[in-house]
């Protein structure tokens, strides 16, 4: 394994920030008018094909990876057994169902990518489970400015879903991870075209990262393997912790700001961080 | 023809050009139950239902068609379920004409009263079903199909169980043979079947005068609908709402055999009782009468599904996290309440949570099992607050590792207090308490594959779990006359925490730390989780199956200790653990 060399500096600046901040607002404001939407009958395919002209009509150009949509039990990726599984399939919304949107528009270069949970009608395990998640957001922030390797701060989010009593559903995604970096794109390929759900743009730009970050004993996917045995690389992560309760998984996904030595979120004001200040107010 | 006979008045319907003899009871004004018997039995068979149910219904039984008082079929041919079903549908247009039935079954009586509810615009006649130990041939025949069509392991040893259970099928078309068999011997012997296989007290007036001749001709039955009706299943949807009563001790259907019958009518509560095929409704008459009354008064109140609280307590030890929660949350999905407690209390009340979440009640307490008085209060504390139990997982455990001249006195102590001390302790306290309650109950107490599969560096662990499993084994046998089944599981290599809180011999802190990381991640490879144990614990209590080695490794060591002692002595010498 190649020694670890020294961390890179922090890429962005305050403008680079302001343009993922507006994106990944924009992401959420989209899956959020699907979200309003969305009604018991209307399926995987018809959630994703609306979530996708949403984004398209407020400009973007190009998808880091295909928009998805998951309702009932495969919110929590139940019965997954192929990577096929995870695209957008004829399920449809049921009432007392939760759903999980989940896109990653790009703009200019500038990448977001977002998860979005949510229900229709009646769901207690689904109240339950949004509110836990609260902890995950806090929990992951301390780790991370604490500096702890980022596959010690996945451990630690195993131990807490396992107090919780919950499952680990993030290590379904490929390579079990629970983020990934995000950087500017600037290739060249064709925009808005994809491979296995994947942009191509976004296929050259990780693999470009992967071969140089693993040269740096680094890895911009960020799961609980040997690869993560590193302090987190100051940049912009991709966060998704996902957790899932029997037929019910729910998570968020946003954008984690790494510098040289602090973290925070890009970005409070979002829909499930604005629930979690609504229903503390309501119990205050 | 109307006439009265302590209570119960009776009528002749004609279905199809035969008499069937009709019995009613309680007051027609009240909601309308009808009940249908099985093979070889008569309405007698319903007696105790029929007279708890007639107290607030309109109870009517009929003898089937070739049973009891009823005609008698000129052929087989006249045994068709079509028949069969077209004789309940007449008996309720007959007994009330203008309201929906309430249809509990038993037996072959629930697989007619099937045809009559699958059949379409039966929510016309038929407000709701109850049914045991019967399922819809069809949906037997399709049940079949899919398991031969998907042939895995599992579906397999279903097949092969439930074959097995059927036996007497195959037996009962042998010509000449069956038929023998209940005119020379069998009939004269059910009294004694029934008090020994199917644990019915003898008492006057069962089985019924007429049996020999009933069950002779019952046998057309089988020979009528089975195979052509297996072979070429139709599609058998129902939108009445369905009951289903699972027997946990029954003989003759496995419980498995209702694996997704919610497909076939999706209105489907699953309720189970601890009783075979026949003390259901001969000894636990009242226990139907009220499962049955719950069900028609939520079906009256406009509810399409019963609550599914099967009112059984179980109490788990350890249950803050593992096998202990995932146990906790298994019982109370199926509706049971449940007590768990947990050195630390913040986890058991946040097992006990998420099992109400599943909508079930829960408790959780704070308890160190490994203190034979603070169970005893435990124990007291339940009984006296929520009941005693009817299920006592002794769950609560801690792993250690070392060679036994590592392991200090100390850490014999503590492994000794909490595996095996605190399983002696449950076991006393609640074993006390189901033995004075007097109606049954199970015990299941957690072992390890640990506990026949030597190890020289588990040697405490081991010890302990070995005498946790021979406790067992003394203990099923004195608690069996109780009606207290016992069971010892052997999970074997399961992700949960035990690994992160394992301790190891002759380590230092930082040593150790990195060793339960390793082992910890090990375990977490392995990927078996705690919700499969859940499940056959459940599955054990179920069906009061003894010993359950749970994963392969367990079931491996379980075998190899009987080929082979001699070559698990000698693995015993690897450094593994």
């Amino acid at each position: 394994m190649p020694a670890t060399s020294t961390p890179p500096a922090f890429p962005y600046t305050e403008q680079d920030l302001a343009r993922f901040r507006e994106t990944q607002q924009l992401a959420y404001g989209c899956a959020e008018q699907v979200a309003a939407w969305i009604e018991p009958g209307v399926t995987e395919r018809q959630a994703t094909a609306k979530l996708r002209r949403c984004l398209v009509r407020a400009g973007v150009q190009d998808f880091f990876h295909v928009p998805f949509a998951w309702f009932g039990d495969r919110t929590a990726f139940r019965h997954f057994h192929t990577p096929l599984q995870f695209f957008a399939g004829n399920r449809k919304l049921q009432e007392g169902m939760p759903y999980v949107l989940d896109c990653a528009p790009v703009v200019d270069g500038y990448t977001a990518d977002i998860g979005y949970g949510g229900k229709v009608g009646d769901n207690p395990v689904w109240d339950r489970l949004a509110q836990d998640l609260k902890v995950y957001r806090e929990l992951i922030l301390r780790e991370v400015r604490a500096r702890r390797p980022l596959n010690e701060v996945y451990a630690a989010v195993d131990a807490q879903i396992a107090a919780h009593g919950y499952d680990n559903r993030h290590r379904v995604y490929p390579g079990r991870v629970i983020g990934h970096q995000v950087t500017r794109t600037t290739a060249r390929g064709p925009a808005g075209v994809n491979l296995f759900g994947f942009g191509v743009r976004t296929l050259q730009t990780l693999g470009r990262e992967l071969i140089s970050e693993r040269l740096h004993g680094r890895s911009p996917l960020w799961a609980d393997g040997r690869a993560s045995r590193h302090a987190p690389t100051p940049g912009l992560w991709a966060v998704e912790p996902h957790i899932g309760f029997r037929e019910v998984g729910i998570k968020f996904e946003e954008l984690l700001v790494v510098t040289e030595d602090d973290a925070y979120w890009l970005d409070d004001d979002l829909p499930h961080v604005r629930r979690w200040t609504h229903t503390q107010e309501a119990t205050a | 023809m109307t006439g009265a006979h302590g209570g119960i008045r009776r009528r002749t319907v004609h279905s199809h050009g035969l008499p069937l003899a009709v019995y009613e009871q309680g007051d027609p004004a009240h909601p309308t139950v009808v009940l249908v018997h099985g093979y070889p039995d008569t309405h007698a068979v319903w007696d105790d239902v029929a007279a708890d149910l007639a107290a607030d219904h309109h109870v009517v039984r009929y003898d089937v068609r070739g049973a009891g008082a009823s005609g008698v079929p000129a052929g087989r041919h006249e045994y068709r379920l079509e028949l069969l079903g077209a004789d309940l549908l007449a008996v309720a247009d007959a007994v009330s004409p203008d309201h929906p039935v309430h249809v509990v079954a038993h037996d072959w009586g629930s697989v007619q009263s099937w045809e009559a509810v699958t059949t379409p615009g039966a929510r016309q006649r038929i407000a709701s079903y109850t049914t045991m130990s019967g399922p819809c041939l069809d949906h037997m025949g399709h049940w079949i199909r899919h398991r031969l069509r998907r042939p895995t392991p599992r579906h397999l040893r279903q097949l092969l169980v439930q074959g097995l259970h059927s036996w007497y099928i195959t037996a009962f078309h042998l010509p000449v043979l069956a038929p023998a068999t209940w005119r020379l011997w069998l009939a004269r012997a059910w009294p004694r079947v029934l008090r020994d296989l199917e644990a019915v007290r003898p008492r006057p007036g069962h089985p019924q005068a007429t049996l020999k001749q009933d069950a002779v001709r019952g046998i057309e039955l089988y020979r009528a609908n089975m195979r052509p009706t297996i072979r070429r299943p139709r599609e058998r949807h129902t939108d009445v709402p369905v009951q289903l009563i699972t027997l946990r001790r029954d003989h003759y259907v496995s419980d498995f055999l209702s694996d997704g019958l919610e497909r076939w009518a999706p209105k489907l509560t699953r309720r189970s009782l601890d009783a075979t095929h026949w003390s259901a409704l001969l000894e636990k008459g009242a226990t139907v009468a009220g499962m049955v009354r719950d069900f028609t008064t939520r079906i009256a109140a406009g509810h399409e599904h019963a609550p599914p609280d099967s009112g059984e307590l179980v109490v788990v030890t350890g249950g803050g996290s593992g096998i202990g929660r995932a146990t906790a949350l298994a019982f109370a999905e199926q509706g049971a309440r449940v007590v768990v407690c947990d050195r630390d209390l913040e986890s058991a009340e946040r097992t006990a949570e998420l099992c109400m979440l599943t909508g079930s009640a829960a408790h959780a307490y704070r308890v160190d099992v490994s203190d034979g008085a603070a169970v005893d209060a435990f124990a007291a504390t339940v009984a006296a607050e929520h009941g005693v139990p009817d299920v006592v997982v002794n769950n609560a455990g801690i792993g250690h590792s070392g060679t036994f001249l590592q392991t200090t006195e100390k850490e014999w102590q503590r492994v000794l207090d909490v595996n095996l001390w605190g399983v002696i302790h449950g076991c006393r306290a609640f074993g006390t308490l189901m033995v004075e309650r007097g109606t049954g109950g199970h015990i299941v107490n957690l072992a390890s594959a640990a506990a026949y599969l030597p190890s020289k560096v588990l040697a405490a662990y081991a010890t302990s779990k070995a005498a946790v499993y021979m406790l067992s084994d003394c203990l099923r046998a004195e608690l069996a006359p109780h009606r207290i089944g016992v069971s010892t599981i052997c999970p074997g290599i399961i992700d949960t925490n035990i690994t992160r809180t394992s301790t190891f011999s002759g380590l230092t802190a930082d040593e150790q730390a990195a060793k339960q990381a390793k082992v910890s991640k090990l375990y977490a490879r392995r990927g078996f989780p705690p919700e499969k144990v859940a499940a056959q614990i459940v599955r054990a209590v179920r069906t009061g199956k003894p010993v359950v080695p749970v994963t392969i490794e367990s079931k491996a060591a379980r075998l190899l200790g009987r080929l082979s002692p001699a070559l698990l002595r000698r693995a015993a010498q690897l450094n593994a653990g």
